[in-house]
């Protein structure tokens, strides 16, 4: 049984097919690419899984549970963290604010939250993280004052302050520096080789290839390709989506 | 003692020693500041922090406020009138709270605004219950056996004991976890749900307590009056707490207080002109709007700024800013 | 029945002006998020303006009326957009509902404290005698009030869907980012769209004078009146505006006749909490899409 499971899943705007009948596999721990050219359907695909859309048809599994549909708050207590594309964050609150919120819902009930005010675990944690991506010190910022690499960093860090055990990156590279980019190549490797299971969806082809194992490509909301970077090198098919005839 | 709670004590002491020195119709106004104080930090917690629109917080103060009246005629005591109105308010706060999850910014205000109307025709038409355009007079103010807070001075300090209750409550609140899932929802919502905030549990919630605080507001209203109708709760009133919340400095936790202040007392002040206070108070509001939109609450930041050194802003929950 | 065709012809000429207030509220918010609660004081100002060119100043009718309405364009269109608004719609929506509130306060006081708190009586622009249409009786006045707004909303709706500028505004209305993307100035057009409301609640103010009376406190009845119609009949269709203001003025009419005071309130809620109930966005109200 696979970590992950996208069975035939589907996603109409009106008349507009986004994803048509995508299907794929996740396994535990296990570093997987998504590519493809633009309008392909990759981030709607991450939307469906994380319950910010609702797909129009198919299944998304998660260990063994059906997750089609659910709200993107079930999902994140499941295990499942994203980033995004375009940067989201709550920008009049401070850096540690932000991770806070990233920790805060994922146990316990409504009430307990209100009743329950230790927090020195999660700003532990918090603190902890920050320094592993290289950004401590920053913790009494507001979030709309930091640079864009650092709000790059930051997103990374809310997608893993509730240690979930499956993470999902939406261009982590996007707009990035050389220099951060080998960073940020280097915890996603390391927190891989602690267990964590990543998809990453990537422009960057640098990137790509030599992050990951094995790569799935998307084309006009369809799966077109799969296997290892050099399989998809060459592979035609995948040629063609990106540079047409 | 810490600075901040110095000043609190202090403050609350001034607020003891208004009682003894203030006139009548000054502890009348102060008095009123306090009530509308607790409704709009109600307001406040609902749309400043949960970033909720809600045209309806008179119709909430009704229920505290008629509560009180209705239960008082039958001999019931004030307190439980108020818990009674309370409840009311919570109840229809989470009732309300419902289309807040569904409809955007403005048809939440048209909805609010709705129940609001619809809340004063009710009450204005059922006079069996509610004594219909006519409303209820000789509201019973509370007596603890030998106790009574019958005397203006007395009431006064019940009022100020009940808004420190809120206060202390509403700061609790905002400094738990929920006031920051709370920001959270209102700086960005879609960010939140996928981080795992429950939107509908956070936005039901912000209803439901702002109306609840907005029931103790009008169940101290109704005893301060001495009687109540259907025309204290319409929508003028639910506008005129709007203009508490966003002068004073929405989401802001001295905003409430700063816009009450300001709402309630300044036409006393400016009534002295002659009938131009009127006009004076509303290009007053024009001006404040045009040069402070983010409220009267930025005068207070720049004066703590430059009286104090700046100490880096807390971290924690601690600061609901 | 010949007694309910005459009421709902009343009702239809009261509502059309009802309609002119809640289509200028409506398109205030379509195109610049504005939720003018100074709009009933929008009508009022006018009132007044026509009681000085017309009965003090005693200018002739039509020099009366375009006096009007350009005092209206240039104080309640340019002035208010360029002094209130630009500066604060980049704020959020609040600070501006809370800049027109104390607008309306202080339009209305000021009329109050400068002019007169009493009521000042206002010729009737059209006759108050009966013409006979076959069984049913109507003044010309009732008349009149319909052709007039009929003509004015028809040309409000020639300029929306037939000129440039008008395809502008919808365009703004729908997207505004894309609206300015596209090379639209947006800006401008928000302008256009004050001016408009200025120039239909003039119009509204003139047929409307001889029935209310002018006095500094009608704009809170009206503005309410808009409100509420814009709210039943659709806040983002002008015809939803235009079916408001007629239900309003029809339901009005009727209550007052056939329904005792006790349950007239009775049956305007029944009829705010059906609409809220079943179709929050209005009779005619386009249900807008919101993100999951």
């Amino acid at each position: 049984m696979a970590f992950l499971e996208i069975d035939n899943l589907s996603k109409h705007f009106f008349r507009l097919s986004a994803l048509n009948r995508v299907s794929l596999g996740v396994e535990p721990g296990e570093l997987l690419g998504i590519i493809g050219p633009n309008g392909s359907g990759k981030t709607t695909l991450f939307n469906c899984i994380t319950g910010v859309l609702s797909p129009s048809d198919g299944q998304v599994r998660f260990r063994g549970e059906d997750i089609t549909g659910r709200s993107a708050d079930a999902v994140y207590r499941r295990g499942i963290a994203r980033t995004f594309q375009l940067i989201q964050l709550f920008p009049e609150m401070t850096v540690m604010e932000n991770l806070l919120v990233a920790a805060q819902e994922k146990k316990g009930t409504l009430l307990s939250r209100l009743l329950h005010r230790e927090e020195a675990e999660a700003t532990a944690r918090a603190v902890a993280l920050l320094e592993f991506l290289g950004i401590a010190g920053l913790t009494a910022n507001l979030a709309s004052n930091l640079s864009y690499g650092q709000q790059k960093l930051l997103d990374f860090g809310m997608a893993l302050m509730s240690d979930p055990q499956l993470i999902l990156l939406d261009e982590p590279m996007a707009g990035v520096n050389p220099t951060m980019i080998k960073n940020l190549v280097g915890h996603i490797l390391e927190l891989n080789a602690r267990g964590y299971t990543f998809v990453v969806i990537e422009h960057n082809m640098e990137v790509v290839m030599s992050l990951c194992r094995r790569i799935v490509v998307l084309s006009q909301g369809e799966r077109i390709a799969e296997g290892t970077p050099a399989e998809i090198a060459d592979n035609p098919l995948v040629l063609d989506a990106y540079f047409g005839r | 003692m810490t600075r901040g709670r110095l000043s609190l004590v202090a403050l609350l002491a001034l607020a003891v020693a208004l009682s003894l020195v203030l006139d009548q119709y000054k502890l009348y106004v102060v008095s009123l500041t306090l009530v509308y104080v607790i409704l709009a930090i109600g307001l406040n917690l609902t749309l400043g922090y949960a970033g909720q629109i809600s045209l309806c917080h008179a119709a909430f103060m009704s229920f505290g406020s008629y509560a009180v009246a209705i239960l008082g005629q039958r001999g019931v005591a004030f307190e439980v009138g108020l818990v009674v109105g309370v409840a009311i308010a919570f109840a229809w706060g989470l009732v309300l709270g419902f289309p807040a999850l569904k409809v955007k910014h403005h048809y939440l205000a048209m909805v609010t605004l709705g129940f609001n109307i619809i809340v004063f025709l009710v009450l204005r038409n059922w006079e069996s219950l509610t004594g219909g355009s006519f409303g209820i007079s000789n509201v019973a103010r509370p007596a603890w056996g030998p106790i009574s807070f019958k005397s203006d001075r007395a009431f006064y300090l019940y009022i100020l004991a009940w808004a420190a209750i809120v206060v202390a409550s509403a700061y609790w609140i905002l400094t738990s976890r929920w006031g920051r899932a709370f920001r959270a929802i209102r700086e960005n919502e879609m960010r939140a749900e996928v981080v795992g905030v429950n939107i509908m549990n956070y936005k039901l919630m912000a209803f439901a307590i702002g109306a609840a605080y907005a029931g103790m507001g009008g169940a101290l209203f109704a005893p301060l009056l001495g009687y109540i109708d259907p025309g204290a709760f319409t929508l003028d009133r639910s506008i005129q707490f709007l203009m508490m919340v966003v002068l004073g400095g929405l989401g802001r936790f001295e905003g409430p207080v700063i816009g009450a202040l300001v709402v309630t007392v300044l036409p006393e002040v400016l009534r002295g002109s002659e009938g131009l206070y009127l006009i004076i108070y509303a290009l007053a509001v024009i001006l404040m709007m045009l040069f402070m939109p983010k409220g009267l609450v930025t005068l207070w930041d720049l004066a703590w700024r430059s009286s104090r050194s700046t100490t880096s802003p807390s971290t924690s929950s601690a600061s609901p800013r | 029945m010949t007694d309910l065709i005459q009421l709902c012809l009343a009702g239809v000429s009261i509502g059309a002006i009802y309609a002119m207030a809640a289509i200028g509220f409506v398109l205030l918010w379509q195109t610049s998020n504005t939720i003018n609660f100074a709009q009933g004081e929008f009508v009022v100002l006018p009132a007044f303006a026509m009681v000085l060119f017309f009965v003090i100043f005693r200018f002739p009718f039509a020099v009366a009326m375009l006096a009007t309405v350009l005092v209206s364009t240039l104080l309640l269109g340019f002035g208010v957009k360029e002094l209130l608004v630009s500066r604060l719609l980049k704020m959020g929506v609040l600070p501006l509902v809370i800049a027109t509130i104390g607008l309306s306060l202080l339009i209305r006081y000021s009329l109050q404290q400068f002019w007169t708190p009493l009521a000042l009586p206002f010729p009737a622009v059209f006759s108050r005698d009966p013409i006979r249409l076959g069984t049913i009786v109507v003044s010309l006045e009732e008349v009149g009030n319909i052709v007039f707004a009929a003509v004015a909303i028809g040309a409000l709706q020639l300029f929306i869907t037939r000129t440039k500028l008008g395809w502008a505004m919808q365009a703004v209305a729908q997207n505004r980012t894309l609206a300015s993307v596209l090379g639209i100035n947006v800006s401008r057009l928000v302008t256009v769209t004050f001016v408009l409301n200025a120039a239909l609640t003039a119009i509204a103010a003139i047929l409307i004078a001889p029935i209310y009376l002018v006095k500094y406190d009608i704009g809170v009845g009206l503005g309410l009146k808009a409100f509420y119609a814009a709210i039943i009949g659709g806040f983002n269709q002008i015809r939803g505006a235009l079916l408001g203001g007629l239900l309003v003025g029809v339901v009005e009419t009727l209550s007052a006749a056939y329904i005792s005071s006790h349950f007239r309130d009775a049956f305007a809620l029944v009829i705010l909490i059906a609409v809220l109930l079943l179709k929050p966005e209005g009779i005619w109200g386009v249900k807008e899409e919101w993100s999951s």
